[in-house]
């Protein structure tokens, strides 16, 4: 049973035909990672899973929610999936620990004590107890990053979508970050990754996605899809003759 | 012929600009409220509401203060309507001012950068709860320096409806002349008073952009 079906997604934005009919399906606990070009539709995919981008043709859900344009839908898909932007989009009003809080008590009603109770946890879990009254732009951008992969957790959502979370990192920050998306893999949560991190990729994933011209150009084990590339556009993004 | 002393001119005047004041407080208040539904009129609503804000917008924008005012007074004037002086400068300014107003707060929200919009709703908020707890707090520190500077023009403008016969500073200023034949002294003072009104708002408007900008100074 897979627990993000993807079927024959399309999604134009004007004239550019961006993703050409993505067929995906991911079972529960696996680590995925998307790779490719920019402007190979990666990122769309990604944004198009839980609605953020609108679909022009094919279905999506997730573990049985279906992706539909109303936020009544859209709202209980996105209890199911949360996602880690490349830009960290921590809300800079609030504190980490403000930032952990707020959705759990606006969109789940949690009560105040138990939000924060989960919020403690969760900063603790991404290695940042100490840092939970500490506000955004006081934070580098691997704790911000870390914030709010533990804002996403407080959720409790049964998948993760990281849109290139490491991207916009100081290369000796990119570590931390990676660390504890490892340990998120090892606990068994499905995660859904774009990445440039080839390495991160090898040891982690249980598949990898290429993609090329918005369409999925091939897939597999990362042993294969890595040592074994099938396709000329493959061997070529690797960098392998 | 009587002579005035400098207190009697100034006590006159000081007594008008009560006038300045209150017209002053009534447009901005007023101004708010209504540029606040427009806000939301212009963010929320649908095309057509969108259109009207716009058009609304550029309308008051692209008129002078004064033939709004011309046009209130004696707008409804053509309809049988009695307007006094003292309703069609208040319906005048509050209009103009929400304009303005209107304008400077869909920038700030704007200014929020859409990854907000997306971290938002990525958690499941949904339109009300994501304008309330993330974008309007953020707005509002980039809307405040502009919003108190505004308010030195809505001060100033209120010079204006002396000429549909309001009696506030200006027009103090003028009967006063008329009575004293002290031109210079009698508009020297008036314009000390509105620099006196004007230029705590200025200032603050100043300090609350410094004061705002460094407790987020990365966005």
């Amino acid at each position: 049973m897979s627990l993000i079906e993807i079927t024959d997604v399309r999604k134009s934005f004007g004239q550019t035909e961006v993703l050409k009919g993505i067929d995906l399906d991911v079972k529960p606990g696996e680590v995925i990672a998307v790779i490719g070009k920019s402007g190979s539709g990666k990122s769309t995919l990604l944004r198009c899973i839980n609605g953020l981008e609108t679909i022009d043709g094919g279905s999506i859900s997730v573990a049985g929610a279906q992706l539909l344009p109303d936020e009544a839908h859209l709202k209980a898909l996105r209890l199911k999936v949360g996602m880690i932007f490349q830009q960290f989009n921590l809300f800079p009003h609030l504190t980490a620990g403000g930032n952990v809080i707020l959705s759990q008590t606006v969109v789940k009603k949690t009560p105040k004590r138990e939000a924060e109770a989960m919020a403690r946890k969760m900063l603790e879990r991404v290695g940042l107890a100490e840092k939970f009254d500490a506000y955004p732009d006081e934070l580098s951008g691997g704790q911000q990053q870390r914030v709010a992969i533990a804002r996403a957790l407080a959720m409790q959502p049964i998948a993760l979508l990281c849109d290139e979370v490491t991207s916009a990192l100081d290369p000796e920050l990119v570590a931390e970050v990676l660390a504890v998306v490892r340990e998120l893999a090892a606990e068994g949560m499905t995660l859904l990754m774009v990445t440039h991190e080839m390495k991160f990729a090898r040891d982690v994933c249980s598949r990898v996605v290429f993609m090329h011209q918005g369409r999925v150009h091939e897939i597999g084990r990362p042993e294969e899809v890595f040592a074994r590339p099938k396709t000329p556009e493959l061997r070529q993004f690797l960098g392998v003759q | 012929m009587i002579e005035f002393t400098i207190w009697d001119i100034l006590r006159n005047l000081l007594l008008a600009a009560r006038w300045t004041v209150v017209l002053s407080l009534v447009s901005f208040l007023g101004g708010g409220i209504v540029g606040a539904l427009l806000l939301f009129l212009r963010i929320g609503g649908n095309r057509l509401s969108t259109a009207f804000t716009k058009y609304y917008v550029e309308f008051f924008q692209g008129t002078p203060l004064l033939m709004q005012l011309f046009l209130a007074f004696f707008g409804l004037g053509l309809f049988g309507i009695n307007v006094p002086a003292w309703l069609a400068a208040g319906i005048a300014l509050i209009l103009w001012t929400a304009a303005f107003l209107t304008e400077i707060w869909r920038g700030s929200v704007e200014s929020v950068v859409r990854g907000q919009w997306e971290a938002s709703a990525s958690l499941g908020m949904g339109y009300v709860q994501q304008m309330r707890y993330v974008i309007l707090p953020q707005a509002l520190t980039v809307a405040i320096p502009p919003t108190v500077g505004f308010s030195v023009q809505v001060v100033k403008g209120t010079a204006l409806t002396s000429i549909i016969g309001f009696v506030e500073l200006s027009k103090a200023g003028t009967v006063v002349t008329n009575a004293t034949f002290q031109p210079f002294t009698v508009y020297g003072l008036v314009a000390l008073i509105y620099f006196a009104l004007c230029w705590p708002l200025s200032k603050s408007s100043q300090i609350l952009e410094r004061k705002l900008n460094v407790a987020h100074r990365n966005h």
